[in-house]
């Protein structure tokens, strides 16, 4: 198939240089130490996948377990002990060192200093730092997983956090090591964003992925630190039992709650801004169109970091807050939908009258304007007082914030990750198997989370062992779909693995994206770009040259 | 629509069920609507706009009318759905003063349940039809949650403090209640039965303890002794809180081996333990105090049907 490349947009393929930053220092400690953005941002990649795919496993063995009301996979008895590990583990591996490290840690890495036109991040070592740590965090989390268990669920609400017996303590630590990595990372973003943009480069210059990374980073700097202040105050109440949210020694477990969700609500855009960011890159590049609304989604990405710290007690309607405070949390999470419906409004007139192509990462674009709409409309009735009541702690809430995290966030993920595939590798992948596991994901992912819907919906809580026999086709139903997702996933490795077989071959600018990452060539040097470049038209200007000169 | 609303929610056991069906339904046509307003022109402008090799696309870069027109709509599509779910949930939240009062307490991994009377159960509640009834709850080691599904209602249970639900069951009959907040191993064993009965069958089962004593009470079923409804009692009204029955002091004296003995009391006096004996402690309990024990048992005047007490004295006598 021959590509399609949008006239004004292209950028003359230069001669492939001999040496760029994959080629040109090799051995384990040229990685090891490197301070290249690049190297690490693939060395994140690596490590996040590696996460992922530790998080989906035990993502499978759930569904599995739920298969029956027998509880047992391959014959082996799953009991109960056994599954609260699974589900705690999953959700532990996958927030905290899959989904919130993912998209800064490895893409963003990678990308947002070169749409920047810089050289680097602002502070490389520190960026370094903040891989180890991630590594240092992996080790802690996994190593609590082989010495004992933890079966808290991520959130580890006391007080049975307290209380309980297993490695919750170590488990803790390592997600406070973890906060520590993302805010290292946010950190380097701000400040290369504000110090590190191209001559001619405002701020209504930039491209939206660097907004929405932006808003990103100020959430993950200001946010974090309150679950690292109350992770560690968790370890003390175990170890030093000194009363702040065991009741028997004086605590208040609704303290804790109130801590952790006034970190883990902006988690939940640490996680889907980055996704939000993504799309506004995809869209207008397979639209081959300029961004509609271009301020509008910019400021609906400060909006939503800002929204996102003044709704955290909407996890807690039915926990025991105040009913003011109640009332007053439902009123502000109103205020989150309004943004998100300017982006998405945005990116549908982005498409309309465009030139759209569906190659690979335009079909995960499309998906997640359907499954972010599917998230995002569900939690309309969660976040409705009298309707919450029902639905919250059920299979709803399960599934709405997995259209939301693993719908939006991950679909835009793969999609970025197609995306800029040609970028960090210098290879094309198979363009028609990419394609098909787009399809495949679609379906899959909607096999899995529609059903649990209905679950929730029909008063099936979650983090349940034993269900009652009526519920057991949606279960089979979703364990399926869990498969489906399990192919898509295995088939995207493969195209991208079997890409880097062949020699380099993808083009400058395989896609006629107007961003500064194009202009380099595939894979970029080591320095980014031969000459600093100058930023000379607004972003995504798909005009004819011609017309702009 | 209804064989959608009762595929998609629990049979409708209250008037909460009815008002909040009633809301999700409704936001569930209006995100039907508002989904396909996105995936139609989404899918649409993928074909409509399909690539072709040239085509220069049109320099849209923003239309402030519109922008306008997509962030105040949906706000006020918003603080309608906020007002109106605020509505439902004021309700939810005021327990009417004439309601029947059900103390709940949770722990790892039951439900005990005490009612006006002092009656107690576990894991099984019967309460009367149209009439609101409200529990007040608390939690002895971790966070649970009570939920009734059918009734749509559900909150939070917490270790030193007190929450509160209430609900006005109308339909009779048999409805699930579940703990709905992880609180370990058998989590998901944590679940009973809600039972709603008409006032009769109600007043019988506050009574008898229900159907399965019926045959008894008419004298029909020869299996179950007077003893055997006293150890019932026993757990049921608790006075296994303070006594044992295998001879251990615990708050109280032991029942064991009590009845038919000589007791010895605290102004050093000493009594047969016979059925006038074992009458009056529960009735009047400070008048005879036994030796080496605090005089802190209330009266269970008025709280023990008759039945029970002649059960209690029979279990009591079954223990000598």
């Amino acid at each position: 198939m021959e590509r399609a490349v949008t006239s004004g947009a292209r950028i003359g393929d230069r001669p492939r240089p001999k040496k760029n930053y994959l080629n040109e220092t090799r051995g384990f400690k040229s990685w090891a130490l490197t301070v290249d953005h690049k190297r690490i941002g693939i060395m994140y990649l690596v490590g996040t996948l590696c996460a992922f795919l530790l998080g989906g496993i035990f993502a499978l063995l759930v569904r599995l377990t739920l298969l029956t009301p027998a509880h047992k996979i391959f014959g082996l008895q799953v009991t109960a002990e056994t599954y609260n590990r699974f589900f705690t583990l999953h959700g532990a591996v996958m927030v905290f060192l899959f989904i919130i490290p993912s998209i800064p840690g490895s893409l963003t890495n990678f990308v947002l200093p070169l749409m920047l036109g810089a050289k680097d991040v602002a502070f490389p070592r520190l960026n370094l730092a903040s891989f180890y740590l991630w590594i240092v965090g992996a080790v802690m989390a996994v190593s609590s997983m082989i010495i004992g268990a933890v079966d808290t669920g991520w959130t580890f609400y006391t007080p049975y956090s307290t209380t309980t017996s297993g490695t919750v303590t170590l488990m803790t630590a390592a997600v406070f090591v973890l906060g520590f990595s993302s805010i290292f990372t946010g950190l380097n973003f701000i400040a290369t964003v504000h110090k590190l943009r191209a001559p001619g480069m405002g701020w209504f210059d930039m491209p939206l992925f660097v907004w929405g990374m932006y808003s990103t980073a100020l959430i993950q700097v200001l946010a974090t630190p309150v679950l690292g202040i109350t992770l560690v105050l968790l370890m003390l109440e175990r170890v030093f039992q000194i009363g702040i949210f065991d009741s028997r020694i004086g605590g208040d477990p609704v303290l804790f709650q109130h801590f952790f969700w006034f970190y883990s609500h902006p988690a939940v855009y640490i996680m889907i801004l980055p996704g939000m960011a993504i799309i506004s890159e995809l869209i207008p590049t397979f639209s081959r169109k300029t961004i509609f609304g271009y301020r509008a989604i910019a400021y609906a990405s400060v909006s939503l970091a800002l929204v996102s710290f003044i709704v955290w007690g909407h996890h807690m309607f039915v926990a025991g807050q105040s009913q003011l405070a109640t009332v007053v949390f439902s009123a502000l999470t109103f205020l989150v939908a309004i943004p998100s419906g300017v982006k998405v409004f945005n990116w549908l007139c982005t498409m309309y009258q465009g030139n759209i192509s569906l190659e690979t990462p335009m079909l995960y674009a499309i998906s997640f304007l359907m499954l972010f709409a599917i998230g995002g409309l569900t939690g309309i009735f969660l976040g409705t007082l009298s309707t919450d009541v029902h639905l919250t702690d059920t299979y709803f809430v399960v599934a709405h914030f997995h259209y939301v995290m693993m719908g939006s966030t991950v679909t835009a993920f793969i999609g970025g990750l197609y995306y800029w595939w040609p970028k960090m590798t210098g290879r094309m992948y198979s363009e028609k198997w990419g394609q098909v596991s787009a399809v495949i994901w679609f379906i899959g992912f909607n096999a899995t989370f529609l059903p649990q819907f209905i679950l929730g919906s029909r008063g099936m809580p979650r983090r349940y062992y034993n269900y009652l026999d009526q519920f057991q086709p949606l279960h089979v139903f979703s364990t399926v779909g869990s498969w489906i997702i399990g192919l898509s996933l295995f088939m995207s490795a493969a195209v991208l693995l079997a890409s880097l077989r062949k020699p380099a071959d993808a083009p400058d600018n395989p896609w006629g994206g107007t961003t500064l990452e194009w202009q380099t060539s595939s894979p970029p040097i080591t320095h980014n770009f031969e000459d600093q470049p100058v930023l000379e038209n607004e972003p995504y200007d798909y005009r004819p040259k011609a017309v702009t000169h | 629509m209804d064989w959608l609303r009762a595929w998609m929610m629990p049979p409708q056991g209250s008037e909460f069920a009815k008002e909040i069906d009633f809301v999700y339904m409704a936001l569930f046509w209006m995100s039907v609507l508002l989904f396909l307003m996105i995936a139609i022109p989404s899918v649409y402008f993928a074909w409509r706009y399909r690539y072709k090799p040239g085509r220069v696309t049109p320099h849209q870069t923003h239309n402030t009318t519109l922008e306008v027109i997509w962030t105040v709509g949906p706000l006020l599509l918003c603080v309608g759905i906020f007002f109106w779910g605020l509505n439902g949930w004021m309700k939810y939240s005021v327990a009417p003063g004439e309601s029947m009062e059900i103390s709940v307490t949770a722990k790892q991994w039951l439900w005990q349940f005490e009612y006006p009377d002092g009656s107690r159960t576990i894991n099984d509640i019967h309460v009367p039809v149209n009439k609101p009834v409200k529990f007040t709850m608390t939690s002895e080691d971790v966070l649970h949650d009570f939920y009734v599904p059918d009734m749509r209602v559900k909150h939070d249970i917490i270790p030193g403090r007190y929450t509160q639900i209430w609900f006005t069951p109308t339909v009779l009959g048999p409805h699930n209640f579940t703990c709905a907040e992880y609180c370990g191993k058998d989590h998901s064993g944590m679940k009973g039965n809600l039972t709603v009965d008409n006032d009769a069958d109600f007043a019988k089962w506050m009574e008898t303890g229900g159907t399965e004593w019926e045959d008894y009470f008419n004298g029909k079923d020869p299996k179950k002794t007077p003893a055997d409804w006293g150890k019932i009692t026993y757990e049921r009204v608790g006075c296994n809180s303070c006594h044992t029955t295998d001879g251990t002091k615990s708050k109280g004296p032991s029942w064991k081996g009590v009845y038919g003995s000589m007791v010895q009391l605290n102004n050093g006096t000493s009594v047969l333990a016979d059925e006038a004996y074992i009458r009056e402690s529960m009735m009047q309990p400070q008048a005879k105090v036994v030796k080496g024990f605090d005089p802190i048992m209330p009266t269970f005047q008025g709280l023990l049907k008759p039945n029970q007490a002649n059960g209690l004295v029979a279990y009591i006598e079954s223990l000598k």
